[in-house]
């Protein structure tokens, strides 16, 4: 799954650090590798601006992995097939997995997992707000995969060409295993559609609760996302949240007619004109409530996190305590 | 007995994959309940991993179980709609995973075992059970060696770390008991060469486990009469709520495909 894309607020804007070396030369060998489209590697050299954006980006993707794992595995041990549990099992664990190399990608600039982790428990760190809406029903986990997945792939699919190489390369394969949850989850919702009357209920209800918060996740409209442009100067976005918001509403209609569900707008119609579905406007009041931690889940999905942190420090201590008696002991047999 | 991929007509037999089978599926459950809970992040994928490999397993499991049994029962059928009492895990499955001591100690006294009944298993005169073992014992290994490395870390640790693993230790001990209580079933399985006695696994599990615990400086609970019946359908307390979570959507939807 995905962070929105979020702008951060101007008070909290990267500041360059005085010991940050960045004379003319390297800036100019930097910008210049930029506009011919090259990566950036670890080892080069970045303006400190640009580490500190990425770091931001990468490591609030990689909590939104983590966070994601929640809402969906709240329907492991309740999945009504033995392969729905496999298929929901083998996503969940997906996310984990992205997680993990995200994080990865996150320490090549010079963080470490631990500080990541510490600011996902304080809450200092955001996740994706998607994360802080309930899993009400089964349909929701394949309502999840064909929309917010789906969401995220249009978001994620531009970040393989992103500037920086080891997110670029990340992305690669986090789209590949993304594409793969879109399809599981869309055939979990046309085995239902298929299905008794309250199956489709069901779908109907997943989908009505997830349209306008899977559009949210594009983040604030391209007038209201003032850095966005540094991003896009940076090859750290490619494309303007609006317009993959539009692109991603005109694949997902067409997607919604095929399965029998209706899309909760009624403002939504073909524009001929334009050669765009048209759409209601977003509810933003919403979209930052729940970003600024009043969603129905905040609370609950950062608590469970810091409980499964908390409950499990003994094991990391046992852990690091075995590895020290055994190099001890390898010692003293030496 | 001529054990192929169609209807057997030795109850036995069927007793026996289905033993497997819920064996599988129930500790595969518990597994799973882990999900975004575990102590760091490279354990949620290995548990994950573990519970997908024995939800894999009961899949295979239960389906040449219903073909076995010949009454067009399929998978699902046999995983989400039987009462408790018909199911034949051994109660050792069904226990809570307290804390990650128990879920470890746990998996690492059933994987020790499941690395022999699979071993075992591959010489099967059932071709079908024969070939799920193959692949089974595949993830055996790696489950039996990851619980074991655990367990060895936990005892061997800290002070807490050694005292909750001891407490699960002494906790799921006597479970054990059962795995090799000799029964009826069991003689008839093996008689068809279907599969080995679970009492003949004994010895060499011992031989397996001890070590280990050893190692991990945990000492070994005294054998007493304790005496579990899971395999046979009677279950602790704890399955029924396992079984309330695990069967609730297809109970509320008869009749539903998914």
């Amino acid at each position: 799954m995905y962070t929105q894309a979020l702008d951060i607020p101007p008070g909290e804007q990267p500041k360059r650090t005085p010991d940050a070396v960045e004379n003319a030369a390297y800036q100019a060998e930097f910008d210049a590798r930029i506009d011919a489209g090259a990566t950036i590697e670890a080892k080069d050299w970045m303006p400190e601006a640009y580490r500190k954006t990425l770091v931001r980006q990468i490591s609030q993707h990689a909590h939104s992995e983590i966070v994601g794992m929640l809402p969906e595995g709240n329907w492991i041990s309740r999945a009504p097939s033995l392969k729905r549990k496999a298929i929901l099992l083998a996503k969940v664990q997906d996310e984990g997995g992205h997680g993990l190399y995200l994080y990865a990608a996150a320490e090549t600039l010079g963080v470490s997992r631990d500080e990541l982790t510490e600011a996902l428990l304080s809450g200092k760190a955001k996740y994706s707000s998607i994360f802080n809406y309930p899993t009400l029903n089964w349909a929701d986990v394949g309502v999840i995969g064909w929309l917010v997945d789906g969401a995220a792939i249009m978001n994620q699919i531009p970040l393989c060409k992103c500037s920086y190489g080891p997110y670029a390369r990340a992305m690669v394969r986090v789209c590949k295993e993304e594409s793969f949850h879109q399809r599981q989850g869309y055939d979990a919702l046309l085995a239902m559609m298929s299905g008794t009357d309250e199956q489709r209920e069901l779908v109907q209800d997943a989908v009505n609760r997830w349209w306008w918060p899977s559009l949210m996740m594009f983040g604030p409209h391209d007038a209201d996302s003032p850095n966005s442009g540094q991003s896009m100067r940076w090859g750290i976005k490619r494309i303007s949240n609006d317009d993959l918001r539009q692109k991603f509403v005109d694949a997902t209609v067409k997607q919604a007619e095929v399965l029998g569900v209706t899309l909760p707008d009624d403002e939504l119609k073909w524009n001929e004109a334009r050669g765009h579905y048209d759409f209601a406007a977003i509810d933003w009041d919403e979209f930052w409530n729940v970003v600024n931690g009043h969603g129905q889940c905040n609370v609950d999905r950062l608590a469970m996190r810091v409980k499964a942190w908390d409950d499990g420090a003994w094991v990391r201590e046992a852990a690091v305590a075995h590895a020290e008696k055994q190099a001890a002991r390898e010692k003293a047999a030496a | 007995m001529g054990a192929t991929a169609m209807t057997s007509t030795n109850p036995a037999h069927l007793e026996y994959v289905l033993r497997l089978g819920d064996a599988a599926l129930i500790h595969g459950q518990r597994l799973s309940e882990w999900c975004g809970q575990a102590p760091v992040l490279e354990e949620d994928l290995a548990l994950a991993n573990m519970a997908l490999d024995f939800v894999g397993q009961a899949r295979m499991l239960l389906s040449h179980a219903g073909t076995l049994e010949g009454k067009g029962r399929d998978e699902d059928t046999l995983a989400f709609l039987r009462h408790e009492g018909q199911y034949r895990n051994p109660t050792l499955c069904e226990m809570p995973n307290t804390d990650f001591a128990h879920t470890m100690i746990k998996g690492f006294l059933l994987g020790s075992f499941n690395l022999l009944m699979w071993s075992r298993l591959c010489g099967s005169s059932d071709k079908a059970l024969a070939a799920i073992a193959a692949k089974s014992l595949k993830e055996a290994r790696y489950h039996a060696e990851h619980t074991g490395d655990w367990v060895i870390r936990l005892g061997d640790g800290t002070e807490e770390s050694h005292r909750r693993a001891q407490a699960a230790l002494d906790m799921l001990w006597p479970y054990t008991n059962e795995l090799f209580a000799a029964n009826p079933t069991d003689d008839a399985a093996a008689a068809a060469g279907v599969g080995p006695a679970w009492s003949d696994l004994a010895e060499d599990w011992e031989k397996a486990v001890l070590p280990v615990l050893k190692h991990a400086t945990l000492t070994v609970p005294a054998r007493t009469p304790f005496q579990t019946y899971g395999k046979f359908g009677r279950h602790s307390e704890h399955l029924g709520h396992l079984l309330a979570v695990m069967q609730h959507l297809p109970r509320s939807f008869p009749g539903a495909t998914w």
